[in-house]
């Protein structure tokens, strides 16, 4: 491998990488998920250091025989569903067709041999 | 008794004979490299999506967590809700990436701007070590259920086997039965045998559930004062605390141990799920990433609502069943699902062969649910051992397709055979911990290395091998100095004392020094990022260029 200035010997995936469509999907993408798993993990935290530290608050009856740990817990499971359903529609209208845009560009400049 | 028994081995027999014929079709359409790693990447959403769930709900989840909420109440559900919340983390921040970006195995992206050799050598040092951890557990727990659900009590016989023998008899079939799977059907084989449990498995939790609710004119808060008032432990039963961060009176040290236990083991749940080798390489199973996100939403589909019925199927036994029956067939309540279900049985199918008959039923079930996730893990151990290990490390990526499948068939025959042994050896040890471990493995090293390749820049070949080294070393050696395996009388040497380690579960330190280790050798070392390999995951991971 010699090394040679390096816009003469960018591959394709380099001249992607610095296109500003590929920018705009990166930041797209990052501004959903990393709030996403901050939000979704201090929200798991809560739940388990309740558990750990607040143990009235959470046998505090809520009706019948249901307290606030069972529902707390239920709560996890509908978060999660919810999290997971919401990425999945943001994917979808968000990324894919841009991701898609990238892909057949740089497939077809390697294809094409443009290096 | 007898009519049980005959029913039980009956089912059993049936289902062996169905996942082999299952294996050997599968096996004919097994020809290339791409088939027997990742199952050809035919796999639809939906199937892989099953096949997930048939991987990852193990006899930990299905006997284990509606064995602890039997016991003891709400605590059971804390392992429910980690488990399930953990794929978030797969969903957000792994499962795409991983399947644009690799190829077989978890160190195809580790290695993929790396030095291949001595991040593939890590790669699979971990990646067997927390397969075969797991391994054991399946395996030591699939002897003891078969004895205890043929009814073999001690100083009894059954097909001229004692319990004992019959416990040793059971570690073998399971580990010769995942051999098959995996050496003949690849995974293609493993995946339909993950798929039939997946469904096997949610239609017995879902009948059984439907009779426990039945039993209580579907009015869950009845549930649950009966399940409270029959553990003889009231309120607390239905409240956090009667396991995990028990609150010792006049012992502040302890408590405070306690409750980082439960966060230990909280955290270690969250993160671990996402640095299973034999999870992740389901993601190349299916065609695009997108089909990896639907199988991953479909999992999460699985996963919670079979969660949500072993909370039902939990309370149902404290109710129906009771704790002192429940212990007095097995101390840690891994029966109670089963017992649960002869109790319904007898119940709603009338009497005692009701009774039996809904037992056999869950006992295949529970089979079925042991030999999916073995067979899961030695797929992910061996290919890790021909793909990252013979192929790439012995013959530096000269070996040819034909060669690295014979090694990887070789390998799981070996790991097979090892595990065998060491199940064997590990019968009469308390094993529960070992999935915990595993965990805590997985999330102390395999993470932190995948999280920074993915998303940072600069970390590099040495970064990388200490996050894994580091963080598999400190998990390891932590839980070899806790009680669990010393100073306490459930611990493996109850005599001896040197568990300076107060805590059961390590991830609470590991996992942060497995992230810390990766920044530090990242930062020691003079070793550049290198732009164009990164410039590549990172365009490929995001949009499937040149994906595989």
């Amino acid at each position: 491998m010699t090394t040679a200035p390096p816009h003469l010997d960018e591959s394709p995936y380099e001249r992607a990488q610095q296109s500003p469509e590929f920018a705009g999907l990166r930041r797209t993408l990052r501004r959903f998920v990393f709030p996403m798993t901050a939000a979704f993990f201090l929200w798991y935290a809560l739940y388990v250091l309740l558990s750990a530290y607040a143990r009235d608050f959470m046998g505090t009856v809520l009706f019948g025989n249901v307290n606030v740990a069972l529902v707390f817990g239920l709560l996890q499971f509908l978060s999660t569903f919810v999290i997971a359903w919401l990425y999945a529609r943001f994917a979808d209208r968000k990324l894919d067709a841009t991701a898609e845009a990238i892909k057949t560009q740089v497939e077809a400049e390697i294809e094409g041999g443009a290096k | 008794m007898t009519n049980a028994r005959t029913l039980t081995i009956v089912l059993f027999v049936v289902l062996v004979a169905v996942t082999l014929v299952i294996t050997i079709w599968a096996s004919r359409q097994t020809r290339t490299a791409t088939d027997f790693y990742a199952g050809g990447r035919s796999f639809s959403a939906f199937q892989n999506g099953m096949a997930i769930g048939g991987d990852y709900m193990s006899a930990a989840s299905f006997l284990g967590i509606a064995g602890i909420i039997a016991l003891s109440g709400y605590d059971g559900f804390l392992y429910s809700i980690g488990f399930l919340v953990a794929w978030l983390v797969a969903l957000l921040l792994v499962a795409e990436f991983l399947r644009n970006a690799g190829r077989y195995t978890m160190a195809d992206v580790l290695a993929f701007r790396m030095r291949q050799r001595p991040v593939r050598s890590a790669a699979a040092v971990s990646t067997v070590t927390v397969s075969v951890f797991y391994l054991i557990a399946q395996m030591v727990g699939a002897g003891s259920l078969v004895a205890l659900l043929l009814g073999i009590k001690p100083g009894q016989t059954f097909l001229g086997m004692s319990a004992d023998t019959a416990k040793v008899a059971t570690i073998l079939l399971v580990g010769a039965l995942m051999i098959v799977y995996v050496v003949v059907g690849g995974m293609k084989g493993t995946t339909y045998v993950q798929i039939v449990k997946a469904f096997l498995l949610m239609g017995g939790a879902i009948l059984m559930t439907i009779l426990v609710l039945a039993a209580y004119k579907f009015n869950l808060s009845d549930l649950l004062g009966a399940a409270a008032e029959k553990s003889g432990k009231g309120a607390a039963f239905l409240e956090p605390g009667l396991k995990y961060g028990k609150e010792v009176a006049g012992d502040p040290t302890q408590t405070f141990y306690n409750k980082m236990d439960l966060l230990s083991l909280g955290l270690a749940l969250v993160l671990g799920t996402a640095g299973l080798p034999h999870i992740l390489i389901r993601f190349y199973t299916v065609p695009t990433a997108k089909a990896a996100r639907r199988s991953v939403l479909w999992a999460i589909g699985i996963i919670g609502s079979f969660y949500l019925l072993t909370l039902a199927l939990g309370f149902g036994a404290a109710a129906l069943v009771g704790s002192k029956d429940i212990v007095a067939q097995d101390a840690g309540g891994n029966t109670a699902a089963p017992q649960l279900a002869q109790a319904l049985g007898k119940r709603f199918l009338g009497g005692d062969t009701g009774g039996a008959a809904l037992l056999a039923v869950i006992a295949a079930v529970a089979f079925a649910t042991i030999l999916a996730v073995v067979a899961g893990l030695t797929l992910a151990s061996s290919s890790s051992v021909a793909h990252d290990f013979y192929a790439n490390v012995v013959r530096k990526g000269q070996a040819s397709e034909r060669q690295e499948i014979n090694v990887a068939r070789a390998s799981a025959f070996v790991i097979g055979a090892i595990s065998i042994v060491l199940a064997i050896f590990a019968q009469k040890l308390n094993v529960a911990f070992l999935v915990a471990l595993a965990f805590a493995v997985a999330a102390s090293g395999n993470l932190p290395a995948i999280l920074f390749s993915l998303f940072w820049k600069r970390f590099n070949t040495v970064g990388a091998t200490s996050a894994i080294y580091g963080g598999l070393g400190s998990a390891v050696l932590l839980v070899a100095f806790s009680p669990v395996v010393s100073s306490l009388p459930t611990s493996w040497f109850p005599h001896a004392d040197f568990a300076w380690f107060p805590l059961q579960n390590p991830g609470i330190i590991s996992i942060p020094l497995g992230f810390f280790f990766g920044w530090l050798g990242t930062m020691l070392s003079s070793e550049k990022a290198d732009d164009g390999r990164y410039a590549e995951l990172e365009v490929r991971s995001l949009t499937g260029a040149g994906a595989h």
